[in-house]
């Protein structure tokens, strides 16, 4: 939905800790994605690879997406289960009383570099 | 053969602007600076909204307005025309989403920036990217229009989780819609328990004063 304007920021980002760490050249950027929050990797990697090659210092640069699946915590029962198939209403108990543990991360790991 | 290595950074992609915008917060709260962010779909009514509570609160506040689009000055001209506020518009030059150091360029470029009680952000017509960006508001206000649907809020569940109050307007309209205000209220509660809700309606301006009121006990509260 706004891939291009996330992209935007990671490079700036990027940009800053390679200037501060004397990089000549950025290789790969690997980034940790919860897959609920909606951002679409394909789409992200196809504005990656046009945003790379105006960057001097980061042309060709390889976008590694890792996935963080998503799942959500229930306060009623103590347990457990996946958000992408059942949502805000735990799968064991029916309770709403429940909150995401994991899925909505947007990372920088770490970048490879000369 | 210059040597590969790896930097681990492990940090969230939205860090640097979190920083920016608590910044920035910061310094308007040192200048007694109320900032808002108004936020919604195109076409929900933002602009006539705002015209409404800028006409409450102007005799009584300093107010300053940020009208952000892709591109025109059309909103900045028509709250200017219509309130006597300044009124400036940002272009985003393409992008979906104000961030915080656009909304401090936005905010270095009015006329008397250091003396203004109130700033209000009309940001860019979207339910979706704003919500991700904070831009060192001290308060999210979002809007939603009757012809919307009352579901909006299951469809863009963050925008609704971060609106500190949500007005459902054009309920002039409310006849002519399948729209089910109380499922409406029940669809915002269910994203965000602590959301304050009105109705209210930008053109016979139902529902403003009490929005005005409301935001008038935010800006003092801000202030002490």
């Amino acid at each position: 939905m706004h891939e291009l304007g996330v992209v935007f920021h990671v490079i700036d980002e990027i940009e800053d800790i390679a200037t501060k760490n004397d990089v000549k050249h950025v290789n790969s950027v690997t980034l940790q994605i919860g897959t609920v929050t909606g951002i679409v990797p394909s789409y992200l990697t196809d504005c990656w690879n046009w945003a790379v090659s105006k960057h001097e210092n980061m042309t060709d640069c390889r976008l590694i997406i890792e996935k963080i699946e998503a799942i959500t915590h229930c306060e009623n029962c103590n347990q457990n289960y996946n958000t992408i198939i059942y949502g805000k209403i735990c799968p064991h108990c029916q309770s709403k009383d429940t909150y995401l543990l994991q899925g909505n991360e947007f990372m920088i790991k770490e970048m490879e570099v000369i | 053969m210059d040597k590969i290595k790896i930097i681990e950074v492990k940090e969230s992609v939205f860090a640097s602007n979190d920083r920016r915008a608590e910044e920035l917060r910061q310094q308007l709260k040192e200048k007694g600076t109320f900032l808002l962010n108004v936020m919604s779909s195109p076409g929900s009514g933002k602009t006539t909204v705002l015209t409404g509570i800028i006409n409450e609160l102007k005799n009584e506040f300093r107010i300053a307005v940020m009208e952000a689009d892709i591109d025109s000055d059309v909103d900045a001209r028509t709250v200017s025309k219509n309130t006597g506020v300044e009124a400036i518009q940002l272009h985003t030059g393409g992008m979906c989403h104000l961030d915080a150091d656009m909304t401090r360029q936005g905010i270095e470029a009015l006329n008397d920036k250091d003396n203004y009680d109130l700033i209000i952000l009309e940001n860019v017509g979207n339910l979706v990217c704003p919500a991700e960006f904070d831009t060192g508001a001290v308060r999210n206000m979002c809007i939603l229009s009757v012809p919307e649907g009352d579901d909006k809020p299951l469809k863009y569940p963050l925008m609704f989780e971060i609106a500190n109050f949500v007005l459902i307007n054009k309920i002039d309209v409310l006849d002519y819609f399948d729209f089910d205000i109380d499922k409406c209220k029940e669809n915002i509660r269910y994203r965000n328990p602590m959301a304050d809700i009105f109705e209210v309606c930008g053109k016979d301006l139902r529902g403003i004063k009490e929005v005005s009121d409301y935001l008038r006990g935010l800006i003092y509260d801000w202030r002490n």
